[in-house]
């Protein structure tokens, strides 16, 4: 039997004229990548952002319903969100560098955790940087801007700051579509490799990168949850005929 | 730590806070002042004539030299203004659509005039007057203030025109439509409220600005009708009755304050709502 | 529309070189060092000293800029990053009524407000015997008048920056003021800079407001509760006497053209600065 690592309950989300989110129930499963599949405008983005409260951002949308992580509701308006954000890792569509040098995207996330000492720092960015197969790149160029890398090493950077925060789950929002195949390719191995110690939870529209990287399958359509389940079923045996259409190609 | 930086943004929220009541109590003082002075000023008799004899020393007459004055002057400036701006905003937009450099330098130095202050134009006015023996008049005021809103004229229209999504350009190429004909039906058409606001605007810097007519439209008591004679304005019947000693030609001042302002209040409110209905318009495109 | 086009495109140029052509008289036999520094202004001995004007309008410039900056700023974090959607629409029509009120009407509200205030009430609360019509008046009406510039600017800076920077910052733990000062000011901080260089170009030429409260004395002011006098203000003043005294009129017309300068040094230069920036 699987551990679930993040459980979701009658989560609702409304906007001001829409309802997004139409009573979600699903449990992405611990030490495992989760891919949250379906067409554009599904709202896999915003089920992914109620995950970590960046929702509140967000005045004109409400939220309802529970969230579960250790058995805590990270819905909860008492709960700790800056505690809660450290314990996810965020990967976006397109990557987004802080306006800070190379060496300070990371250290930025290392004293938010709170890690004080430079020395300590310093280690640390180089193991981050090194995770992320980044550091080779940019070990004589720590002190520039980060906004003067390639998109793929950008998206690299964000990982390891990601990474920084020393997560349980990691959130990546489509976190590919704006890379060359290499980089992508490296993203999703790099998924893979880290599993094990992390539950990873991928948004993603494009069946072929479910295909490639999923464990687990969690189909959204027009704000509902389809069908859920591991990976192999999914793929081989779907229960639903919306999801049968779906794999078929037949959605657009 | 934590504790630390609660405070600090506390501390933070409200001074931004105060800022921003700040910048609404002081809109509120000047709406107030110029009111409260001007309505005690004010009277039917001073919007509805001339001065009379002894008007300076606080006799009988009124501001319609300048309010008449003001609105000949900004309007023919605004024509003029509008009659050389919208053919380069459209040459920009629709001839030039393309070539970015171009359009970006062209953009760039319009920016630049924008930011010359007003009475540079009113020495520039004043030296081409005696260059060619021009004297202080209706006309060269006009042609003044005309340069001084040119940028501001261009620009805004500019940024309307540049709203016209491409596809509807492609569309009427492909209609076979000529690029001249294009320009004047399609652009003006999908941008007619936005124009509109950009003149609005125009109009407004134009009946407000004092250091570009200071040398050039001079002043007189009688209402404007040549374009060869000077020209009475609100901004300056303001400024000279205020320099006054006598305390009645001040009193006036406020009162002529009053009717600039609220022409003001009067033109931006319109172009709001225009500009309303436009950004209505635009999310509908 | 060619026509049209190279008339606007050439203005510049052609301000510059007639004001130019006006002042080279005067250019000539005084040299650019001693107008600038020169401290005596008599014009009817023939002497054009504009140390005077120049300290004038910097102090007053600097002054309003000091003035509204911190006040913009704290707003536009405000209304783009803390207050409900609905506020920046109540804003938009108070910037732009304060955009559009006329020069002189500020300077009615600066004769009728704060001379007052600051003859009555600041000066003797501070033991400063004073008119009222000061540095600092102008400096006050100045910095309220250029409020609506720079603040819209600076809204749109705040605006332009994505959402996804903003959630990064965020997902990584960072409370909202932290992001706020690490990620959101840093990253706007060119776009901050160009606001205040182009409202400090804003400030420098305006004329008749400062004119109106500013006290018009010839003299270097020792402190913001002396009177003072602008360039701009040199200009509105004494254009009517041009044609009286001999080279006189080469000397307003020179005024007019280091306005001119600074104003398009300063526009220049911010824009460099700008699209330099953005292209990281």
């Amino acid at each position: 039997m699987m551990e679930t690592a993040i459980k979701i309950n009658n989560l609702n989300v409304f906007a001001e004229k829409s309802q997004i989110l139409k009573n979600i129930n699903c449990e992405i499963p611990k030490n495992k990548i989760t891919v949250i599949l379906g067409p554009s405008g599904c709202g896999k983005t915003t089920l992914l952002k109620c995950m970590n409260r960046l929702t509140d951002l967000y005045p004109e949308l409400k939220v309802s319903g529970e969230i579960l992580i250790n058995d805590k509701n990270v819905l909860d308006p008492d709960a700790d969100i800056y505690k809660l954000r450290q314990s996810m890792g965020l990967l976006s569509q397109r990557p987004y560098p802080l306006p800070m040098t190379i060496y300070n995207n990371i250290a930025y996330a290392l004293k938010l955790r709170g890690v004080k000492g430079n020395r300590k720092i310093s280690l640390l960015v180089m193991d981050y940087l090194r995770q992320a197969n980044l550091y080779e790149e940019v070990r004589k160029r720590l002190k520039e801007p980060a906004s003067k890398l390639s998109i793929g090493q950008q998206q690299r950077l964000c990982l390891a700051r990601g990474l920084a925060v020393n997560p349980e789950i990691i959130l990546a929002d489509e976190p590919t579509s704006a890379l060359d195949p290499i980089s992508s390719r490296f993203i999703d191995e790099k998924f893979q490799e880290i599993k094990t110690n992390y539950t990873i939870v991928v948004v993603t529209h494009i069946l072929r990168q479910a295909r490639r990287i999923a464990d687990h399958v969690i189909f959204m359509y027009l704000g509902e949850v389809i069908e859920q389940g591991p990976a192999a079923q999914f793929f081989e045996n779907p229960r639903e005929e919306q999801t049968r259409l779906y794999l078929d190609g037949m959605f657009n | 730590m934590k504790r630390r930086l609660k405070v600090e943004e506390a501390f933070f929220r409200v001074m931004m806070n105060l800022s921003t009541a700040f910048i609404l109590l002081i809109l509120g003082v000047i709406i107030y002042s110029v009111f409260e002075k001007g309505m005690k000023a004010i009277s039917w008799e001073m919007l509805t004539s001339i001065p009379s004899g002894g008007y300076y020393y606080g006799k009988g007459g009124g501001i319609l030299n300048a309010i008449v004055g003001s609105m000949t002057l900004a309007f023919g400036a605004t024509i003029l203004a509008f009659l050389i701006g919208l053919p380069v905003a459209l040459y920009i937009n629709v001839f030039l659509h393309g070539k970015k450099k171009l359009v970006n330098l062209i953009r760039f130095i319009l920016d630049l005039i924008w930011g010359i202050p007003s009475i540079v134009y009113g020495a520039f006015g004043f030296t081409l007057m005696v260059l060619v023996g021009l004297q202080t008049s209706l006309l060269a005021g006009i042609i003044t203030v005309t340069l001084f809103i040119l940028p501001i004229m261009i620009r805004s229209m500019d940024e309307i025109l540049r709203t016209v999504p491409d596809g509807l350009m492609e569309a009427t190429y492909s209609l076979g439509s000529n690029k001249s004909e294009l320009a004047f039906k399609i652009f003006t058409r999908q941008s007619v409220s936005g124009i509109i606001t950009a003149v609005l605007l125009s109009f407004g810097r134009a009946i407000g600005d004092a250091a570009s007519v200071l040398f050039t439209a001079g002043y007189t008591d009688n209402l404007p009708n040549s374009l060869m004679e000077p020209v009475a304005t609100l901004p300056l019947s303001i400024f000279f009755q205020l320099s006054s000693p006598v305390p009645e030609v001040q009193e006036r001042a406020y009162a002529s304050a009053l009717v600039l302002t609220v022409i003001i209040l009067i033109v931006s409110l319109f172009s709001r709502g225009l500009g309303k209905r436009y950004h209505k318009t635009k999310i509908n495109f | 529309m060619l026509i049209s086009l190279s008339l606007v495109a050439f203005l510049p140029f052609l301000l510059f070189s007639v004001l130019y052509f006006k002042s080279f008289l005067l250019l000539r036999d005084f040299g650019l060092g001693q107008l600038i520094f020169s401290h005596s202004w008599h014009p009817s001995r023939g002497e054009f000293g504009f140390y005077p004007f120049i300290i004038g309008s910097i102090w007053v410039t600097l002054l309003a800029i000091l003035i509204s900056t911190p006040i913009c700023l704290l707003t536009a974090i405000n209304v783009t990053q803390y207050a409900r959607k609905r506020f920046l629409r109540i804003m938009h029509p108070v910037i732009d009524i304060l955009a559009g009120i006329p020069s002189v009407v500020y300077g009615v509200w600066g004769i009728l407000v704060i001379v007052p205030f600051i003859s009555r009430y600041l000066g003797p609360w501070l033991g400063i015997k004073t008119m009222g019509y000061s540095i600092l008046a102008a400096a006050f009406v100045l910095s309220i008048m250029i409020i609506p510039f720079i603040l819209n600017i600076m809204i749109e800076i705040f605006k332009t920056i994505p959402m996804e920077l903003k959630e990064a910052a965020l997902s990584l733990g960072s409370t909202k003021w932290q992001m706020v000062k690490h990620v959101l000011l840093r990253k706007a901080l060119p776009g901050i800079i160009a606001a205040v260089g182009f409202g400090l170009a804003r400030a420098f030429g305006e004329t008749m407001a400062v004119l109106m409260v500013v006290g018009n004395v010839v003299k270097v002011p020792t402190s913001v509760f002396d009177p003072g006098y602008t360039l701009p203000a040199l200009i509105a003043n004494n254009y009517g006497e041009v044609l009286s005294i001999p080279q006189y009129d080469s000397a307003l017309m020179f005024a007019a053209l280091l306005l001119l300068v600074v104003s398009l040094f300063f526009n220049l230069l911010m824009h460099f600065f700008i699209s330099r920036y953005n292209k990281y």
